[in-house]
């Protein structure tokens, strides 16, 4: 029986989704959510029986705008969701795609389980570490980029796999990481 | 019922409860950490594993929770299990992976669940090798200390404050094997019940800041039974003394009462005992100046006093006082005669009191205890800030809004433990808790609607509301639409219920605000319903004081004013916060003072003689909390064992001398007891209170209770820096317990009666979840009785009672003029509490709260100072805006330090703008 | 890639898959067979018949469990008496490392999963229904997202699906991370906008799920069955798996790890290891041999070569002591050394833990440095006694949920397989002694 092998799109080529647009923090200055991403979380919050549910996408809302979610944002969200601040603050902490501290321009998320790790996780890894300078968890001194590992992408087919924003690349050898870094300004 | 077999044997137990809970309540020793008897189970520490068989045949079995497995009929386990032990010492194994190794410098060891379970699991020597995670702490104010690294992620704190007392700034961060509770920053906890962290946390996390400075072991301190003096609710309490001084104070289990948490003035307003400017020796005026006597010197010169008067030809009157004794008001009536008794709330205050008492006695409806405030399914809280009036009230009441998940849970067949499945399905979901009240209140949150309004109208919404439920109550006329819609509103959902609860109290100052209460719930119970009454009072003992039937306090300062009397002698009081100054200073010009107290206060300073009282901690006494249980307190220490020449003396012992002396008879009283007999001889409604607690003459197999744990050390170095020979214990005539180590200290079976339980402690339970042990069920009621007697029966007077009138006006504002309205706080508005200092800390400063519109009328903005003419004297205060008030109404903070006082209730006093 | 186009008698999950992999448009989907399932549903069948047939069809959960689908819905409430609100959840969240099926049937064919979630919805009489679907798959977001409008203009979802009067929601929720959200009850508490900690069961999610109401929560491949099981009818499903197995239908199996040809396919359900690692996938590439293997994820005891010709069903499987898991096999070759492939799982699992629970939370971080100990060659006597006994008290039923009991699974199986390695990593004696 023939049968046609199956795979994502993952390498398909890069796919701008959004062009984040990331400022650098400030912590003294006041949070002031921008209007439209106040109107985006209370739509969100008509899908669901309790505007509670909306949390996790408000926390994402600021994040797209901001880079992160600065601390100022918490409570904000909390008086918009009805949730004390502390819960929004539980959650934000929680979930690791929610960056509770101010990220780099670009965010490299690089898998690091058991498909990527078998065809070359540390090989990559360690490309990326001695190119940038920095470690997983660190962000390069003039803010372009962060360095995150992340567990499995779901392309394990295509390991190593990583992610930078929100675009996923596949098949990552050491020496395809300039021209990859390249697209990233 | 339910037979349930535990490696063997065979046991009957509810069946309804978990395994973890059936087995506790058995006696049985199962560990366990995220369960607690008040916050039911959620299975997340793995602690409570015992061996599961399907029948006796199985001899397989599996591990399962036994917090989570319910304890139904047929069930058969084994806890002695191998596998099952194992698994439990890998438990405490897991979580000593991260704990620190600082039991000796950590204040929670000796009384720290984490250390019972490590000794219990036998889990002695540990295998992890590699770095600890470390946290940060966070500064959580003058209350709570917090050593997060100590933490064992049991959740138990979140679930308590969050879900339990509804706090909304504690929460839990981080993900996997960093999981964080605090916080979102720095700060004050903001629940007025944070400190049950302390207990509820089974380690160090969440500590006593006010013990940690000078902490000691639990098995160094020193305990008796008391009750808290802090407002009318009388929890009971644990506290603990070491050289003189009381180090903290812990809840003390009442199954009827305050169960297990108190409210943070309670347990952290305990600095007025050892504050440094107590009197503690007797002074008497010599030159003009008030100078350190002789006790026999000091009751000399008193009842020379007395007898100069009485010779005189002029009358010695006695001003009681609310936050002391039936026994020390006793005795001072005793020494006064009945006639020249009086009481010592306000003149208004001792009305409302009255009115209480009246409606509670007299009425058909009981008043409720607190853990009958939690079983209601409706509540309805007229004009009363109970937060700040009756602090523990308030997170009975949130018990209330919870209880409609379990119902609905119930529905699904889900048991009342099963705590997150429970708060899963009823997530919004509350049973009706109507708050109306002056202002925004901290229950606001839970209330299915607020009312606000100036005292009168929120008066005239309870007496629709009565009216609403039966129509032969009286009516309230020119009521507005939207008032009437929302008593009937309020009315249809307490008629919904079945087992309604009305709360109200005397904090608006108010008496139709008591009888507009009394009136719903003479309704309710018209109407068949189970309904039961809270009434906040405004002190310790107001009830107690209401029952000895002392006059009004006006009464008592005209007296004086006039001439009439000559001398008075005032308990524990200040009548600087009881009636107007220019009222007190008139009468106490006139006459001569004999102050007996043990805080340096306003009346204090300018007696004549003033005899060094004991507080709580020194003396025993009987209380009469908001429900009219009599509550008995016990001495703590003995203040001549550290200062031999110390003054300090229970109030109705100086009394009792004092009277002797003036009579020049023999002393009747020899101990305690005698006096209780004689409120009893004296007043048959007071009849109880000898029952209250077992007298002096009680003994457990023929032992006194030990008030000391029996490790206790130190003993003979104790005083060594005053002598090196050691005392002889200080022997205690007047009560059952025992200054020592000596004496009994069983439990279960062999264990003394809940009034005489010091402190929990149970082999192998060294902490506060020992009071496990001291149950009929566990988190049920105390083995033997819960403590204390219920004085008011109203059993006696079921049948229907005649609805109270008048209803008030409406109120209408007027112009130049504003009507004060009583702002209580929790912390600052309580005389006692406010003298310690992390309660100062927490206390507002003195301010005059107004509408924001009132305020613009008066051309005054926030922050800037306004004049406020009160009675014979004039403050100048900051503005604060509060949009919540009733436009014509101005709040006052009452009871604060630095405020005077402002008559309860209707005084309406004008004001100017300051100058300045 | 290039193979002749599949046929949906054989192949229903994949047959529509367009070879640039790029999405179906409705028109397109349409076009073959498309929401005919669901009109067919409405149009004919009561609810239960639904429920009926895909009970009949035996088919079993995809998400790793195998529980069938069927039984899962037959315990919803039904009729008058049941609560109003009602919910159908996709959990989409695919974060099994070594899985990648779920992504393919949402970036590819995402109004199959439409489809396929307005049938089970009906059957189950749900009102509104959310795919939880992991935040990194933004492309099956978008994909997934537009297939909804289409649908919604279409008029299979809103208040009157198809005109009928039973109306349905469909909203794409998107995660922030977390493999735990997987777990369904921590899927729920993470939609409901909570930390993903799991919730004791009982109550299942059927009787009080999602804000507590009845909830159904199914795998996105499970799910995709379902409207073809209403077309095709019950026994067409069970003959999928051409006699191979007990279980039925297809299968989306695959391979991953240095294997020649690495990938994802639609196989007859009960096909064996072997024809997947080496017809399919390629064989292990030029110079490695196959050391073990994964069934199904890293949370699946590691099998041997000798295991190959199981048939890759839940039962075979787990004759094995193993589970089928999802299907995708995940292989390790012999350059590898055990104790760091090992290592490299369990920091995944120490990672992902909810923080809930004692064992999970504090027993696998400890594993993870008792793993790095060895690798680095300083374990010490009694680590693998402590790693062992760790296995048994991380198990089932010891721990909240089947996280920490999954992660048990690899390291049980490997211990037991390749211990030497594990003591090659204790430190000599001498060196302990030279400090
Ligand atoms: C830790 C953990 C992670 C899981 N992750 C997933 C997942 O990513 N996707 C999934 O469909 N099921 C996952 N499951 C299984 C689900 O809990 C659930 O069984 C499944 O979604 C049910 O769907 P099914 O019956 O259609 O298989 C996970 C289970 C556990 C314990
Ligand atoms: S007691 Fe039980 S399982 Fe149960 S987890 Fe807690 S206490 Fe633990
Ligand atoms: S293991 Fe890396 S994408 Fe799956």
């Amino acid at each position: 029986m023939s049968t046609a092998k199956l795979s994502s799109n993952a390498d398909s080529g890069v796919i701008k989704l959004a062009e984040l647009q990331k400022q650098a923090a400030v912590a003294s200055a006041p949070f002031v959510m921008h209007a439209e991403d106040r109107a985006a979380i209370e739509h969100e919050t008509h899908h669901y029986e309790d505007p509670r549910a909306a949390s996790i996408e408000a926390l994402k809302i600021v994040q797209k705008r901001h880079g992160w979610v600065p601390d100022g944002a918490i409570a904000q969200i909390g008086a918009l969701l009805s949730v004390p601040a502390s819960d929004v603050e539980g959650v934000a902490t929680f979930y690791n795609l929610i960056f509770r501290k101010p990220v780099g321009r670009h965010v490299i998320k690089v898998c690091d389980s058991i498909s990527c790790y078998l065809t070359g996780y540390d090989d990559v890894h360690r490309a990326f570490s001695d190119k940038l300078g920095i470690k997983l968890g660190q962000t390069t001194a003039d803010g372009r980029f962060t360095l995150l590992p992340i567990c499995c992408l779901g392309a394990c087919d295509k390991g190593p796999v990583l992610m930078i924003d929100d675009d996923t690349h596949g098949n990552v050898a050491p020496d395809t990481i300039d021209q990859l870094l390249e697209r990233y300004l | 019922m339910a037979t349930i077999h535990v490696d063997g044997t065979q046991y009957e137990v509810d069946g309804g409860d978990n395994l973890l809970h059936a087995c506790l309540s058995l006696g049985l020793d199962v560990p366990y950490f995220c369960w607690h008897p008040e916050l039911g189970s959620v299975g997340a520490c793995r602690q409570c594993a015992v061996k599961q068989y399907k029948d006796a045949n199985d001899t397989q079995g599996r591990l399962v929770m036994s917090c989570m497995t319910p304890s139904s009929d047929g069930t058969y386990i084994s806890i002695a299990d191998q596998e099952a032990k194992e698994f439990r010492a890998s438990v405490v194994e897991w979580l000593m992976v991260n704990h620190p190794h600082d039991c000796p410098v950590c204040e929670e060891g000796g009384h720290c669940h984490l250390q019972d379970m490590t000794v219990m699991t036998g889990h002695a020597s540990r295998r992890y090798r590699f770095t600890k995670r470390t946290h940060q702490n966070q500064n959580l104010g003058p209350f709570i200390s917090h050593e997060m690294n100590r933490c064992i992620s049991c959740y138990r704190c979140v679930r308590y404050y969050k879900d339990y007392a509804g706090g909304p700034d504690l929460g839990v961060f981080g993900a996997a094997g960093n999981v964080y509770f605090g916080r979102a920053e720095d700060g004050v906890l903001e629940s007025e019940f944070s400190g049950n962290l302390v207990e509820v946390c089974p380690t160090g996390v969440f500590t006593d800041k006010t013990h940690g400075e000078r902490y000691n072991r639990k098995w160094d301190m020193q305990f008796a039974p008391s009750v808290c003096q802090n407002c009318a609710v009388g929890c009971n309490t644990s506290p603990g003394e070491r050289y003189g001084e009381l180090r903290r104070i812990e809840n003390r289990y009442n199954g009827a009462v305050n169960h297990y948490f108190l409210c943070d003035r309670g347990r952290f307003g305990y600095g007025f005992v050892n504050r440094k400017d107590r009197p503690r020796r007797p002074q008497a005026r010599r030159d003009g100046q008030l100078v350190t006597v002789e006790i026999g010197a000091a009751l000399a010169q008193a009842a020379n006093l007395i007898k100069a008067a009485d010779r005189a030809g002029k009358k010695v009157v006695g001003i009681g006082s609310p936050r002391a004794s039936l026994e020390a008001n006793f005795a001072l009536r005793a020494l006064v005669g009945a006639d020249n008794f009086y009481d010592g709330h306000s003149s208004s205050e001792r009305a409302l009191v009255a009115r209480s008492l009246q409606i509670l006695r007299d009425g058909p409806v009981p008043s409720a205890t607190l853990r009958g405030i939690e079983s209601a399914d409706a509540a309805f809280v007229l004009g009363e800030d109970v937060t700040n009036t009756a602090p523990r009230v308030a997170l009975a009441l949130r018990q209330v809004a919870r209880g409609k998940a379990v119902q609905l849970a119930a529905q699904k067949h889900i048991a009342d433990w099963q705590a997150a499945a429970i708060s899963d399905i009823g997530q919004h979901d509350k049973h009706p808790v109507f708050v109306a009240a002056v202002g925004t209140t901290r229950i606001d949150d839970i209330a299915a609607a607020t009312h606000r309004d100036a005292p009168e109208n929120l008066a005239r919404l309870g007496f629709a509301v009565a009216q609403a439920i039966d129509a032969s109550a009286p009516a309230v006329e020119g009521l507005d639409e939207t008032t009437a819609a929302l008593a009937k509103k309020i009315a249809d959902a307490l008629l919904a219920a079945e087992k309604p609860l009305i709360v109200s109290g005397t904090g608006s100052g108010l008496e139709a605000m008591l009888t507009a209460a009394a009136n719903i719930a003479w309704a309710l119970h018209a109407k068949g319903k189970k309904v039961e009454l809270v009434l906040a009072v405004p002190e310790a003992n107001s009830l107690g004081m209401a029952l000895l039937q002392g006059g009004d306090l006006n009464l008592a300062l005209e007296q004086l004013a006039t001439g009439a009397a000559d001398v008075a002698v005032v308990l524990e009081n200040d009548l600087y916060r009881r009636a107007d100054k220019a009222k007190v200073d008139a009468a106490l010009a006139q006459a001569k003072l004999i102050v007996i107290d043990h805080q340096d206060q306003a009346t204090a300073t300018k007696s004549e003689v003033l005899l060094s009282a004991a507080t709580f901690a020194e003396g025993d006494g009987t209380m009469v909390n908001f429900e009219g249980r009599a509550q008995r307190y016990f001495q703590v220490y003995d203040p001549t064992y550290y200062d031999a020449g110390s003054g300090v003396r229970e109030a109705w012992l100086w009394l009792s001398d004092l009277r002797a002396q003036v009579r020049d008879a023999a002393i009747d009283w020899q101990h305690f007891d005698d006096v209780t007999a004689a409120i009893e001889a004296a007043f048959p409604a007071l009849v109880g209170v000898i029952a209250a607690a077992p007298g002096a003459k009680f003994r457990m197999k023929g032992l006194k209770v030990a008030r000391e744990p029996h490790r206790y050390s130190g003993r003979t170095a104790m005083r060594a820096n005053i002598s090196v020979h050691e005392p002889r214990a200080s022997q205690d005539a007047d009560t059952a317990l025992s200054f020592s180590m000596e004496g009994h200290n069983g439990i279960q079976s062999g264990d003394r009666p809940a009034a005489l339980i010091p402190f929990a402690w149970a082999p192998g339970w060294n902490s506060p979840q020992s009071w496990n042990k001291f149950q009929d069920e566990v988190g049920g009621h105390n083995t033997g009785g819960d403590a204390g007697v219920r004085l008011l029966d109203p059993a006696a007077n079921a049948s229907a009672a005649a609805y109270f009138g008048p209803v008030p006006n409406a109120f209408a504002a007027q112009s130049g003029s504003w009507r004060v309205v009583s702002l209580s706080h929790i912390f600052g508005s309580e005389e006692l509490s406010a003298r310690a200092a992390p309660v100062i800390e927490r206390a507002p400063k003195a301010y005059v709260a107004l509408h924001p519109e009132d305020a613009a009328r008066l051309g005054v903005s926030e922050g800037s100072l306004l004049d406020v003419i009160l009675v014979g004297t004039t403050v100048r205060l900051p503005v604060q805006h509060k949009a919540d008030l009733a436009i014509g109404t101005a709040g006052l903070p009452i009871g604060l330090a630095d405020l005077p006082f402002v008559a309860a209730g209707s005084a309406i006093k004008f004001m100017q703008v300051a100058t300045a | 890639m290039s193979a002749a186009k599949l046929s949906g008698d054989t192949h229903p999950l994949t047959y529509r898959i367009q070879p640039d992999l790029q999405p179906l448009d409705l028109q397109a989907y349409a076009a073959q067979d498309g929401y005919a399932a669901l009109k067919k549903a409405i149009k004919e069948l009561q609810p239960g018949d639904v429920t009926k047939l895909v009970k009949d069809a035996n088919l079993r959960g995809r998400g790793g469990a195998g529980f069938p689908a069927g039984v899962k819905w037959s315990l919803v409430p039904m009729g008058a008496d049941a609560p109003k609100n009602k919910y159908l959840v996709c959990n989409a969240d695919e974060m099994e490392p070594g899985t990648f099926k779920d992504r393919l049937l949402m970036e590819s064919v995402p109004h199959q999963l439409v489809e396929a979630m307005i049938v089970a919805a009906y059957a189950v009489q749900a009102r509104v229904g959310y795919i939880f679907l992991r935040g990194e798959y933004v492309v099956a977001a978008r994909n997934l997202n537009r297939a909804i409008v289409e649908a919604k203009q279409a008029g299979y979802l809103g208040a009157k699906v198809c005109g009928g009067d039973w109306g349905f929601e469909l909203f794409v929720h998107t995660g922030a991370g977390r493999y735990i959200c997987g777990e369904e009850t921590a899927l729920i508490n993470s939609l409901e906008g909570r930390r993903a900690n799991p919730r004791a069961k009982p109550p299942f999610p059927q009787i009080a799920g999602l804000w507590g109401k009845p909830t159904v929560v199914n795998n996105v491949e499970t799910l995709c069955n379902v409207p073809h099981i209403v077309l095709r009818g019950a026994a067409w499903f069970q003959g999928l798996n051409q006699g191979k197995s007990k279980d039925a239908g297809t299968k989306l199996y695959g391979v991953s790890g240095r294997v020649k040809n690495p990938g994802c396919w639609e196989l007859p359900m009960g096909t064996t290891a072997r024809e997947i690692l080496e017809v399919h996938g390629g064989g292990m590439k030029d110079g490695l041999k196959l050391k073990c293997w994964l069934p199904g994820g890293a949370s699946t005891d590691f099998l041997l070569p000798e295991h190959l010709d199981l048939a890759m069903d839940f039962d075979t499987i787990a004759k094995a002591h193993s589970r089928m898991g999802t299907g995708l096999l995940t292989v390790v070759d012999d350059q590898q050394n055990i104790v760091s492939v090992v290592r490299n799982l369990e920091d995944f699992f120490a990672r992902e833990s909810c923080g809930w629970c004692t064992p999970c939370r504090d027993g696998l971080p400890w594993t993870h440095k008792l793993l790095q100990s060895l690798e680095r060659g300083d374990g010490q006597s009694g680590d693998l006694e402590a790693l062992e006994q760790m296995t048994r008290f991380l198990g089932p039923g010891k721990t909240f949920c089947a996280h920490a009991p999954g992660a048990m699974e690899p390291l049980q199986s490997a211990l037991r397989f390749f211990r030497g390695e594990f003591e090659a990593g204790i430190a000599k004696p001498s060196a302990q002694v030279a400090a």
